[in-house]
Order: structure tokens, then sequence, then C-alpha cells
């Protein structure tokens, strides 16, 4: 969109059909798909994550490198936490997508925006997913 | 047009006519949004902060006392509040999308995760500042 004034901008009537104008791809509608379905997982997984540290049994004043040495003996809790911060950053990253698609102005705005969303996001994932595949409990 | 739509009578306001006022439905997307913003950004600063049980014990322990002290600890409260309400808020929209009476439930779904909130948050915000009461008035 090139923000050029019109004096009576189009309006185009409510339910025309849609005309594929570039790509026949259906990109945005796996990326709607994603949003519904993993964020049914991350309600589970986050819900039951913010318990566990910051309500049970002391809360996050329990919480130290010995606490998730024990947690990440468990296989199960290292699947755990390597869904939720794939699953989480991934939704994050395309809810961002959108609010930047939705808010900037300009061509050149959105497209670095999305760089320095992109490029945050995959240093995120790798950076955790190293973290929890590479943890050593006897580090020092 | 549908006819509920013009059933009621258009609401007398200092407004022209082109403000969308979309009631419930409409704040409930900009909560949405706005604490899906936040979530995302908590989620870059806690993959980092975790990331130091890769350094040493010592500097992952010195990280997470800052989770401990009670002025963070209410901004945690918070953090756990908005994800809450974009979780609640989540299973609504998926409702609306792909259950066949969503759309027209939507708003007292609506009501009723803001039931759903407020029944969690009350023993969840007891619990979560229960320590950083008592080191701030006295008991420990």
């Amino acid at each position: 969109m090139t923000s050029s004034p019109e004096l009576a901008p189009t309006i185009i009537a409510p339910r025309t059909p849609q005309r594929r104008t570039r790509g026949r791809t259906n990109t945005e509608l796996y990326a709607w798909l994603f949003m519904r379905v993993s964020g049914i997982l991350l309600v589970v997984l986050v819900l039951g994550h913010l318990l566990i540290m910051n309500i049970l049994d002391g809360g996050v004043q329990r919480i130290n490198f010995g606490f998730v040495a024990g947690r990440w003996a468990s296989p199960f809790w290292q699947v755990w936490d390597l869904l939720m911060l794939w699953l989480a950053q991934i939704h994050g990253t395309n809810g961002l997508r959108t609010i930047i698609n939705d808010y900037t102005r300009k061509d050149q705005t959105r497209f670095w925006l999305k760089m320095a969303l992109y490029t945050a996001s995959a240093l995120v994932i790798a950076l955790g997913t190293l973290v929890i595949f590479t943890f050593d409990p006897n580090i020092n | 047009m549908s006819t509920t739509a013009t059933s009621r009578a258009p609401a007398k306001t200092k407004f022209g006519g082109t403000l969308y006022r979309g009631r419930e439905g409409m704040w409930s997307w900009v909560a949405h949004r706005i604490t899906g913003v936040l979530t995302f950004f908590f989620l870059f600063a806690h993959v980092l902060d975790t990331a130091l049980v890769r350094v040493s014990p010592e500097s992952y322990d010195t990280v997470i006392a800052t989770y401990k002290n009670p002025f963070v600890n209410l901004m945690e409260i918070g953090l756990v509040g908005a994800v809450l309400y974009h979780a609640l808020n989540g299973l609504r929209i998926v409702a609306v999308d792909f259950w066949s009476r969503g759309p027209r439930l939507q708003r007292q779904m609506l009501w009723l995760i803001v039931a759903v909130w407020v029944l969690v948050m009350v023993p969840g915000a007891f619990f979560m500042f229960k320590h950083s009461f008592e080191v701030l008035f006295g008991s420990k």
C-alpha cells in the first residue's frame, strides 16, 4: 500500500470474492490454522509451566540452578520445554508479523521490521534449543 | 444487511457516524494484541536469562534472584494475568471460528472467560505474592 492521498477511496463491497493477484499458495491459511492448533497446545504447556514455576510448592522462591538440573534430568520436562519454546516462539513471531503488517505504512519499514523479527526469533529458538540439548548439571 | 443490526436505534453521540464501536468483540481483540506483544517480549528476555544455566550455576542464580524481588514479583503477577487472558481468549477465538454456535455466543463467552480469569487470578495472585508479602511486612 502506498500512501498517496486519494479524495474518494474506493471501498470494495463486502463479501466480494477475493481475487488472487499473486501467489498460488495457502500460506496465510496454514498460518491461521497454526495459530489455533499451537494455541490450544500452548494453553496446556504454558499454563502448566506457570503453575509449577510460580505457584506450586513455594513458587519462584525455590527456583535455582539445582531445581533446573533436577527437572531437566527427566526427558519428559526436556520435551515439554522444547515443545513450549518452539511453539511459543513461532506463535509469537506470527502474531508480531500480523501486527507489523497491520500497522506499518511504508514497504521499507515493514520489510526491515520483519527481518529484525525473524532474526531475533531464529536466535531465540537456536539458543533455547542448544541450551536444552547441551545442559550439563556438573558444569562447575 | 442483517435485521438485528438495524433493529436498534443508533446511539446519539457527539461523534460522527464513522467511528467503529465494536463493544466487547473489539476490546477483547485489542487486549489480545496487547497481551500477546507483552508475552512475546517477555519470552525473549526469559529464554536469554534461562540460557545462563549454560554459563554457570552462579550467573543463573543471580539472574533468577531478580524474579524473587517483591516488585518484580508484582510484575510477574501482571504477566501471569496477561498470559492467562491471552490463553482464555484464544480458546474463545477457537470456539468462534470452529463451533457453529460460537459467533452468536461470542459476547457471553467473553464474560465467561473474564469470570474464569478472576476465579483463577485471585488465589493465583495470593500464592504468588505470599512470600513477598512476608518479606515486606515482617514475618520473614
